[in-house]
């Protein structure tokens, strides 16, 4: 018998080791991560960087026009996306599960799903920037878009697929039509993993930079016209960190610090948000 | 056919069975199924699990519409007309038919739009009326008095015997004439079970009610008919003292005395 404990205590010992070993393992890059950022991030930080355009390199400036371009094209494109995806991962998950053009939709999304961006961004320039002849924000916005659909399409459907049938039996129960349930009962019982989502997607696309090099292309200069070339975070990072010049260094830090950190607010912004819908 | 006994004929069938047959896919589920289920009166399902009892229920609203590979062939009247047909309003059934399931399914909103959903459904309301309406049938589910103070928060917090009740009112709320109740205590502690039985009792005055429930205690003791199905068939039909007391065929025997199932 007292051998038996002793084997269990040992193995439970170990299981319990090579687990926070692992999580020590993992947290250990994401905190080194976290730190660089803020580390190099806060120091470059000041009131100039709302302020002033992206300067050219040996002078003072900010990112106030990458910034704007950023938030343009990132809304734009959840606003073009998320009802598409929505309404296909609905499709998905509730009208056509065992259909053909719901297994073949299914099939395409996920491939979609793993697609590189550079892929996507490359497909956007050759359908419209090479078309249309120029780079432009709105192109920026459909290859955003476009890498938004797939994990928006894939959340809700999983989301609504886990909303157990006795819910949606019930409500047919009581004799609700079929778009009835699913807006007032299926969807809204799968409301937080969809939003989740949707925020997953938001962060992704926040950083993204290989389909917004052959599209929006970037903008030293301030303009929110979406037939030009619009500045952004992620290519002006990129640009920035290259370069030789100290204070372009400074800035793609600093961009990579608001990034981060928005990501990261809207995260906790979800998080608060849920917990107090949850509550009430 | 079974023999009819005496005093059954002077009920009205608030539903009748005639000759039904149902499939999932090629298997046949129900064979040949003939009854009454009379009005004002409570009918019990009782049979091992998978004898199609509930299959039956489902039958009844034709919650088997939901999906493909399913299908119900023969008779089954309602008012004079069959609902089995392929014209009828599924819709306008179920508000006339009304169903509660074995584990409480609250919908994610507040107590009070959980009664008002399905009103809403059928009926247009003003804002008073439906305040009175969703108060009568929490009082009708024996739920009003725990609740009335707390409309506004979830359905979903509530306990499970409270969830089980306040889906008894979403149902009653809509004014059914018939009400299914699909082992609608299987979830429940004693407590509860003892307080939805005594609800049936109260309910049975309004609506008639069809229970498929794995406990013959509670056949016996909520029910005036019982049927006992096994592998698809309509074993035994009668009234609830006969079955339990006297059954006429040896297998409904053997089940209620515990020997099978």
């Amino acid at each position: 018998m007292n051998h038996l404990r002793i084997r269990r205590k040992a193995v439970n010992f170990l299981a319990l080791s090579l687990s926070l070993a692992a999580m020590a393992f993992g947290l250990f890059w994401l905190a080194w991560i976290l730190w660089m950022v803020i580390d190099l991030g806060v120091g470059a930080l000041s009131m100039s960087l709302f302020t002033e355009m992206t300067p050219p390199p040996g002078s003072a400036g900010g990112l106030k026009n990458a910034i704007a371009g950023s938030l343009i094209m990132v809304g734009l494109a959840m606003a073009m996306a998320t009802p598409v995806a929505i309404l296909a991962g609905i499709y998905l998950a509730e009208y056509g599960q065992r259909t053909l053009l719901g297994k073949v939709t299914r099939f395409i999304n996920d491939i979609l799903l793993s697609a590189p961006s550079i892929v996507i961004g490359l497909f956007v320039y050759a359908v419209y920037v090479a078309n249309v002849g120029k780079f432009s924000g709105m192109s920026g916005a459909i290859a955003l878009a476009l890498l938004v659909i797939p994990v928006v399409v894939r959340t809700t459907e999983d989301m609504l697929a886990l909303v157990p049938n006795t819910l949606r039996e019930a409500a047919y129960a009581l004799g609700a039509p079929k778009w009835k349930v699913i807006m007032l009962v299926t969807l809204r019982s799968a409301k937080t993993g969809v939003v989740t989502g949707i925020l997953l997607a938001l962060a992704r696309i926040s950083g993204e930079t290989a389909p917004l090099l052959f599209t929006a292309l970037s903008n030293q200069f301030w303009s929110v016209d979406l037939s030009e070339p619009m500045a952004n975070l992620p290519v002006t990072i990129f640009k920035f960190a290259m370069s030789p010049f100290q204070d372009w260094q400074q800035l793609a830090w600093a961009g990579v610090f608001l990034i981060t950190l928005g990501v990261l607010l809207l995260n906790i912004v979800a998080r608060v948000m849920f917990r107090k819908v949850e509550q009430r | 056919m079974m023999p009819v006994d005496q005093s059954i004929q002077n009920l009205t069938p608030e539903i009748s069975i005639r000759d039904l047959n149902f499939y999932y896919g090629k298997t046949l589920a129900l064979k040949n199924i003939n009854l009454d289920i009379f009005k004002g009166k409570v009918t019990a399902f009782i049979g091992p699990s998978g004898c199609g009892k509930s299959t039956l229920l489902r039958t009844i609203n034709r919650m088997y519409d939901l999906y493909p590979g399913q299908r119900a062939e023969g008779e089954l009247l309602i008012e004079g007309s069959n609902i089995l047909d392929k014209g009828v309003d599924t819709i306008a059934l179920r508000a006339k038919v009304g169903m509660v399931f074995q584990k409480p399914t609250p919908f994610p909103m507040s107590i009070y739009e959980n009664i008002a959903f399905g009103v809403r459904m059928h009926e247009r309301l003003s804002r008073s009326r439906m305040d009175d309406r969703v108060e009568w049938a929490l009082t009708k589910a024996a739920l009003w008095d725990e609740v009335k103070d707390k409309l506004n928060q979830a359905g979903t917090g509530l306990s499970g015997g409270q969830q089980q009740r306040l889906c008894i009112a979403r149902g009653v709320a809509v004014k059914p004439s018939v009400l299914l109740l699909d082992e609608p205590t299987s979830a429940l502690d004693p407590i509860s079970t003892m307080r939805i039985e005594e609800l049936i009792h109260e309910l049975k005055s309004e609506f008639t009610i069809a229970i498929v429930t794995h406990n013959m205690q509670q056949a016996a003791r909520v029910s005036d008919f019982t049927a006992y199905m096994y592998l698809g068939e309509l074993v035994e039909f009668g009234k609830t003292d006969d079955v339990f007391i006297k059954p006429k065929d040896k297998r409904t025997e053997d089940y209620i005395t515990g020997r099978m199932g």
